[in-house]
């Protein structure tokens, strides 16, 4: 294999290890758009929020890693709960679109709260994760952890979906809100469920986003945009579809990236974004 | 009033500022099974939706068993015992028939039962058994029929209300449905259907009132509309 | 002479710079008048419901093309400007285009949008070699700044005459729109697009039509801002908290009404001002947690925006420049 291959061949892998987490990212953004018909443009700021929370648990106050880590996946939970709660239940009646600035204004809201509050420095979580050798190919083992764990997430995820009461009447609600109260559901309270898991997904991507990348108050406008590529593509509300365009995504970034700044990598996406849209409608037609 | 009595009182209903019903006072007994018959439009849905709750009456009572029902939360009502299977079916399309099912059985009173209120509805339509991993947007208009009164079934609820079962279907399985229905009812199960199809429906229920433009015209036993002309000009064109 | 009002307003703003000197207060006047601008170019495709969280892209692209064909090209910005705008109106027919043609709307257009003014942001901080990035970057100055031919001015008045034409010019065109054909169509199509394509309606080429416009102003706008300020930078002219802001502003302002998104300008411009002369630096982002907050509860408690709460206020006759024309002629 010769050397160009090997750069080539890691670029792949990473993709798809980055794949993973983007895909977790998309389930989070599509399960809420799916159940309660929002979409939360602040969600990459609520995961900016998860990341300075592991900075400050762990790096400033040393709480061991993995009670830090739980502890931001509940509090990103609970902050989903009352971005919910304040901001678009009294909105549920309202045009779309007001929806969408609300959150916009949300996503205003924390970015300044967030350079008020910790300044516009970069942090870094100041945790030295092995690479290891394979192949010769390095791969870093934060990034294996960070798919790892988004695998498990998202299989946690599905079991819950599947398995439980409460997850079929979140798929249900998906399908038909109307009929809800007629099998005994209380739609108010599935929209909370929901939104405290969306939350508690951003919180575990913000655990895992940590390890590899610094957080500052506008960390959030770097992947942002494509979580929302990624789900606008894959079809908001198509959970399916957006974890095959997370990685489809991501191989572009890593490839893009590879041969080019990583900016270029997102230009790379949108680009194939744009192309996609001309070429196949069929993959943006959602149920919505 | 009489144990499990389901009471409509000079009920008006609409959708903001268009009324469907107007003072509709109806009633339906214990193990009765009762039908509400007329043409399109003339509110048989709302009355429903206003049983269930998914719309609320402007004015009027509906009570059972001394509950308000109109006080009632929606999501509240089939634990009372009401189980109400909508006008067009309304299955979970990209869910499996056995998931809807579970729909069925979400509450909390009824999730102890639900092996037990599966093993009813797998006898009472075996189709369903064999299907039951079929996603139910798949099934037939017949078989999505049978799924969604097995789902409301799943409750273990009082009354049953149907909203126009025979919509769309072939005459033959029309006539499947209403054999099944008259077996739901052996069991002790209050029945009130509403339907356009007046001939079919007559014969399954003991009486039946006649809804048109919002208001009951009219109401009897089944032997009583089905002989009565006007009853036969307008509804049955003979 | 019909309706005396905006005549004597107009004549009124005109004298302003003249008879009240202070450099300071026309400064920020200035701004108010070339957001006031942004904001309106906005508002003429958001008030039909073709709301677009990407006008950052667009504003971005004017101010940076015009500055770099200046900088690198020696091409004047009176032909550097144009360039940029056709270059905006290309973008803008470059994403709409399939959005519309595949009905991309509502949720999915704004998200697209969205990732445009994202993706704008990051061209510009990817060419930092020649956009100076996150830096910024500074149009070069041209015979000491006062200059015809290199559209830089030195004069704060002089810009103010500048700037003021061309918000009145923005607000025509506002008002062009509102009684023209292109309106009826593109309301129908925000109502029911099936219904108005049924009716003969050409949806696609009126949405883009639109969009094109707004896209074509908003870069102006942005090429405006480059020769006033003579300096740029990404998270300024571009990217989505300008495309938000924008939104912001409009919302506040009211979206239905012409003068709707300059009340939402003066608004949040002297609000920023306010807190940057009373918290000097410490206000850093002050001004943005106040929006954020401002922004929320307006829609939830003001969705028509201040202006367009208080006509719904008022009695049905009103002055016309204020008043939403409820007839129109073809």
């Amino acid at each position: 294999m010769g050397i160009f291959d090997v750069y080539l061949l890691e670029a792949l892998i990473n993709g798809v290890l980055l794949g993973g987490v983007l895909a977790l990212l998309s389930l989070g953004l599509n399960l809420v758009f799916g159940v309660i018909d929002v979409v939360w443009i602040c969600y990459a700021e609520l995961i900016m929020l998860g990341m300075y929370g592991m900075y400050f648990l762990y790096t400033v106050r040393h709480v061991p890693i993995l009670v830090a880590a739980l502890l931001c996946i509940v509090a990103i939970g609970v902050l989903g709960v009352v971005l919910h709660v304040l901001v678009i239940a009294p909105l549920l009646s309202a045009a779309p679109i007001n929806q969408l600035l609300a959150t916009g204004g949300v996503l205003f809201f924390l970015q300044s709260a967030a350079t008020v509050l910790f300044g516009i420095e970069f942090r870094n979580l100041g945790l030295r994760l092995p690479v290891l050798k394979v192949a010769g190919m390095f791969l870093s083992y934060s990034r294996l952890l960070a798919f790892g764990t988004a695998l498990v997430g998202m299989a946690a995820v599905y079991l819950f979906l599947s398995k439980t009461y409460t997850g079929t009447a979140i798929r249900a609600i998906a399908q038909d809100r109307q009929i809800m109260p007629l099998m005994g559901v209380d739609s108010r309270r599935v929209y909370v469920i929901t939104s405290a898991v969306g939350g508690a997904l951003a919180g575990l991507a913000a655990t895992l986003l940590v390890l590899q990348y610094d957080v500052h108050p506008f960390v959030g406008l770097s992947f942002g945009p494509i979580i929302f590529l990624i789900c606008v593509l894959g079809g908001l509300g198509n959970f399916v579809g957006g974890f095959v365009a997370a990685f489809v995504f991501a191989e572009l970034i890593s490839v893009g990236g590879l041969y080019l700044d990583l900016e270029w990598g997102y230009v790379f996406a949108f680009a194939f974004f744009i192309v996609m849209m001309f070429v196949r409608p069929q993959g943006l037609l959602a149920r919505r | 009033m009489a144990a499990g009595t389901l009471e409509l009182s000079a009920v008006h209903a609409g959708y903001g500022s268009f009324q469907a019903l107007f003072d509709v006072s109806l009633e339906v007994r214990r193990a009765e099974a009762v039908g509400v018959i007329g043409p399109n439009g003339a509110g048989k849905t709302t009355l429903l939706r206003a049983i269930s709750g998914l719309i609320r009456p402007t004015s009027g009572s509906i009570v059972m068993d001394a509950v308000d029902l109109v006080a009632t939360p929606a999501h509240r009502i089939v634990s009372l015992g009401i189980a109400h299977v909508p006008e067009n079916r309304r299955l979970f399309p990209r869910m499996t028939v056995e998931d809807n099912l579970r729909m069925g059985g979400f509450m909390p009173a009824a999730r102890p039962k639900f092996a037990e209120r599966l093993a009813f509805v797998h006898d009472l339509f075996p189709r369903l058994l064999e299907r039951r991993r079929q996603l139910a947007g798949t099934l037939s208009g017949g078989e999505q029929q049978m799924c969604a009164i097995a789902r409301a079934l799943m409750s273990e609820p009082q009354i049953l209300l149907l909203d126009e079962p025979s919509a769309g279907l072939a005459p033959v399985v029309v006539q499947q449905l209403f054999e099944l229905l008259k077996r739901i009812r052996a069991g002790g199960l209050t029945v009130l259907i509403v339907e356009q199809n007046v001939q079919q429906v007559l014969q399954v229920v003991d009486r039946a009132y006649v809804l048109d433009a919002g208001k009951i015209r009219t109401a009897g036993t089944s032997a009583e509309l089905l002989e009565s002309t006007s009853v036969r000009e307008a509804y049955l064109g003979v | 002479m019909r309706r005396p009002l905006p005549w004597i307003v107009g004549a009124a703003l005109i004298a302003l710079p003249f008879v009240y000197t202070a450099p300071y207060p026309l400064h920020i006047l200035n701004i108010i008048l070339i957001w006031s601008f942004a904001y309106t170019s906005w508002s003429v495709m958001g008030r039909f419901g073709l709301v677009s969280l990407g006008h950052g892209g667009f504003m971005g692209v004017g101010a940076y093309l015009t500055a770099l064909l200046w900088n690198r090209g020696g091409i004047t910005p009176w032909i550097g400007a144009p360039l940029a705008l056709l270059a905006a109106a290309a973008l803008a027919v470059l994403v709409a285009y399939p959005c519309f043609r595949y009905r991309i709307i509502g949720h999915y257009f704004a998200l697209v949008t969205l990732a445009l003014s994202g993706i704008v942001l990051q061209v510009i901080t990817a060419t930092r070699d020649y956009t100076g990035g996150s830096l910024g970057y500074t149009p070069a100055r041209y015979r000491g700044g006062n200059s015809l031919y290199a559209l830089q001015f030195t004069g704060k008045t002089t810009w103010y005459l500048i700037a003021l034409g061309v918000w009145a010019a923005g607000l025509y065109v506002w008002h062009r729109v509102d009684r023209s054909m292109l309106r009826y169509a593109l309301e129908a199509i925000s109502e029911d697009e099936d219904a108005a394509a049924a009716a003969g309606v050409h949806v696609t080429r009126e949405k883009l039509k639109i969009t094109v416009l707004s896209a074509v102003m908003t870069a102006l706008a942005g090429a405006l801002y480059c020769q006033y300020q003579m300096f740029i930078s990404p998270d300024t002219v571009s990217g989505i908290s300008v495309s938000l802001q924008m939104v912001f502003a409009v919302v506040v302002g009211g979206i239905y009404v012409s003068l709707g998104p300059t009340v939402g300008a003066v608004i949040t411009i002297l609000l920023a001002e306010t807190l940057r002369i009373s918290f000097g630096t410490a206000a850093v982002g002050w001004d943005n947690v106040v929006y954020g907050i401002l922004l929320v509860v307006f829609i939830i408690f003001l969705p028509k925006g201040i202006l367009g709460s208080l006509l719904d206020l008022r009695p049905s006759r009103g002055p016309a420049v204020l008043r939403r024309p409820e007839t129109g002629t073809a």
